[in-house]
C-alpha cells in the first residue's frame, strides 16, 4: 500500500497528540511499522489511518485515494478494515465464537451459518480449538489477543492494523501474537502496526514511521531506518530499547 | 463458593433452607411477642366477611402495577436515550424532567397529573391516568439507573463496537446494550418493588386498590391492624416473585469480566 499524510493534526483537549504529522510511503509497503516513544503519537496515527478517528484538520491518502472526513464514509472504510487493539478489547458478554461470527452476520450480511463455519475456522487456524465458547474472561492474555485477530481477520479486511498488540503481554504470549503477525505478514495481509517490539518489526516491516512529540521524525525503508537512523531522537530510542537486550 | 470442600452442594443447600427457617421462626416470634406485650386482642371476622373485596383490591394493585411496570421500563428507556441524545434542547428538556419528577413528592404529581393535567384534556379514567403518573414517576429513576449502567461501559468497548463496523444502533443493540442490562438489573428490581408498593398512594385518585380497601375493611368491623397482616402478604405476593424474576435473569446475564 502507499501511504501518505499532510499536516495531519488530532488534539484531545490541549494536548496534540498529532501536530503536523508529514510522511509519504515511497514503496508499496506491505507492512508498515509505527515506531517510537509512548506518547508520540503512534496510537492516535493508526487511529486515524483505520477510519477510527477523523482528524482536525490535514489530508490522509491511502493508495492515492483521500480517506473520508465524513461519518458515513469512515464507517464504509473501517468496515474494510481490521482493527486489534493492546488491551484486546474482546466483548466480555460474548464466546470467542461470537466475538467473530456477530460482526460478520450484523455487519457483513453472512447468513449464521456460514459466519459460525467462518468464525470456527478462523479460530482454528489461531489455534484456540477447544475455546470457541469461552467467554474473554476465561480466556489467557494471549488467548484473548488471538481471539482479537480472529475477529479482526474474519471479514477479510483490505487492511489489518495492530495497535501495539503485545504490550500488555508476557514474553510467552508475546511470542504466540507475534508469530501469528508474522505468519499473516508473510502470507500477503497488509498490515500497519504500532509497536515497541523492535527487533520483531526488523524482521517484518517493509517501511518504518518513526513518531515522536506528535510530529514523522523519520519515514523509510525499514532496513535502511534500523542500520543507520538519521534523527537523534531515533538513534535515542533505538540505543535505549536495545540497552537490555 | 457456598460450602467448604467436605460438604456435597446437596448438604449446602439444606443448610441454608435450615437457616432460612430458624430465621423465619425468630421473626415471627419477635412480631407474636411484640403484638402479646401489648395484648392486643385478634378480630379476624371482619375481614373474614370481606375477604371478596380485599382480593377485588389485590387484583386492581396487580393489574395498576403490571401496567405502570411497563409503563416506567418504555419511558425510563426512552428518557435515558434523550438525556443523551446529539439534541440540546431534547436533552435539556429530558433532563430537566428527571430531575423534576424525582425531586417533587409522588403525591403532589398524582394530585396534579389527575386534577389539573387530565382534568384539562378531558381524561376521566383515574386507572389509566393514575397507571401512566405511577409508571412515569418511577422512570424518572429508571432513566438514571439506566444511564448509570450505561456509562459504566468502557471507552475501549465502543471503540472496538466501531471498529469492527457497527453503526450507533448496532453498537447499542449489541454491545452496550447487553453489558449494561446485567448492571442495571439490581437497581432495576429496587425500583420495580417500590413501584409496586408507591401504588397504594393511588388511593388519592378514588382508586379502590388493595391499601384503601383494607382500611375501608378496617373501619367497617370496627378493628385497628387485622387486615394489615395481610395487606403486607398480598404485597409480598406481588413483590417477591418480582424480585425471584429478576434473581433469574440476574444469574442469566451474569459472566465474569
Amino acid at each position: 500500500m502507499k501511504l501518505e499524510a499532510q499536516s495531519v493534526v488530532q488534539a484531545f483537549g490541549t494536548q496534540r497528540a498529532l501536530d503536523g504529522a508529514t510522511f509519504r510511503t515511497e514503496t508499496d509497503a506491505r507492512v508498515v511499522a509505527l515506531l517510537g516513544p509512548s506518547g508520540g503519537g503512534k496510537s492516535t496515527l493508526l487511529r486515524v489511518l483505520g477510519c477510527l478517528l477523523v482528524p482536525q484538520s490535514g489530508r490522509v491518502q491511502m493508495d492515492g485515494e483521500e480517506l473520508p472526513h465524513d461519518e458515513t464514509g469512515a464507517l464504509a472504510a473501517r468496515r474494510t478494515n481490521g482493527f486489534v487493539f493492546q488491551g484486546y478489547n474482546l466483548f466480555p458478554h460474548l464466546t470467542a465464537l461470537e466475538n467473530v461470527a456477530l460482526p460478520l452476520r450484523v455487519v457483513h450480511g453472512v447468513a449464521p451459518e456460514q459466519a459460525e463455519a467462518r468464525a470456527r475456522e478462523m479460530l482454528n487456524r489461531l489455534g484456540l480449538i477447544g475455546h470457541e465458547h469461552k467467554r474473554p474472561a476465561e480466556l489467557s492474555g494471549g488467548q484473548q489477543q488471538r481471539a482479537a485477530i480472529a475477529r479482526a481477520l474474519a471479514p477479510k479486511p483490505r487492511l489489518l492494523l495492530l495497535d501495539e498488540p503485545t504490550s500488555a503481554l508476557d514474553p510467552v504470549m508475546t511470542g504466540e501474537v507475534l508469530d501469528v503477525v508474522r505468519e499473516l505478514a508473510e502470507n500477503g495481509q497488509q498490515i500497519v502496526l504500532a509497536t515497541h517490539e523492535v527487533s520483531f518489526a526488523k524482521r517484518v516491516a517493509d517501511w518504518v514511521i518513526f513518531l515522536a512529540q506528535g510530529r514523522v521524525q523519520e519515514s523509510c525503508v525499514a532496513a535502511e531506518f534500523f542500520e543507520s537512523p538519521k534523527t537523534e531522537l531515533a538513534r535515542q530510542y533505538l540505543e535505549g530499547l536495545a540497552r537490555y537486550r | 463458593m457456598p460450602g467448604t470442600a467436605k460438604d456435597s452442594p446437596t448438604s449446602a443447600s439444606w443448610r441454608t433452607a435450615l437457616w432460612v427457617a430458624v430465621l423465619m421462626v425468630l421473626v415471627a416470634g419477635a412480631i407474636f411477642a411484640a403484638f402479646a406485650s401489648i395484648q392486643y386482642r385478634w378480630n379476624w371476622s371482619g375481614f373474614w366477611l370481606n375477604r371478596g373485596l380485599f382480593l377485588e383490591g389485590w387484583l386492581t394493585t396487580l393489574g395498576i402495577g403490571t401496567g405502570s411496570l411497563v409503563v416506567c421500563l418504555v419511558a425510563g428507556f426512552g428518557l435515558m436515550l434523550g438525556s443523551r441524545a446529539p439534541s440540546e434542547p431534547l436533552r435539556l428538556a429530558c433532563k430537566g424532567w428527571i430531575t423534576l419528577v424525582r425531586s417533587t413528592p409522588l403525591l403532589v404529581q398524582l394530585l396534579i397529573g389527575y386534577y389539573v393535567v387530565a382534568n384539562a384534556l378531558r381524561i376521566n379514567e383515574p386507572i389509566v391516568v393514575g397507571m401512566l403518573l405511577l409508571g412515569l414517576f418511577e422512570a424518572a429513576y429508571l432513566a438514571e439507573i439506566f444511564r448509570g449502567a450505561l456509562e459504566s461501559i468502557g471507552r475501549s468497548q465502543r471503540e472496538a463496537a466501531r471498529a469492527v463496523g457497527f453503526n450507533t444502533v448496532q453498537m447499542y443493540r449489541h454491545v452496550l446494550i447487553p453489558q449494561a442490562v446485567r448492571r442495571a438489573l439490581p437497581g432495576t428490581t429496587g425500583e420495580l418493588v417500590s413501584l409496586i408498593k408507591n401504588s397504594s398512594l393511588l388511593s388519592v385518585l378514588g382508586i379502590e386498590e388493595v391499601t384503601q380497601i383494607t382500611r375501608l375493611i378496617n373501619s367497617r368491623s370496627y378493628t385497628a391492624l387485622e387486615g394489615f397482616i395481610p395487606l403486607a402478604l398480598a404485597y409480598l405476593a406481588i413483590t417477591l416473585p418480582l424480585t425471584w424474576l429478576a434473581q433469574g435473569l440476574e444469574r442469566r446475564f451474569a459472566y465474569e469480566t
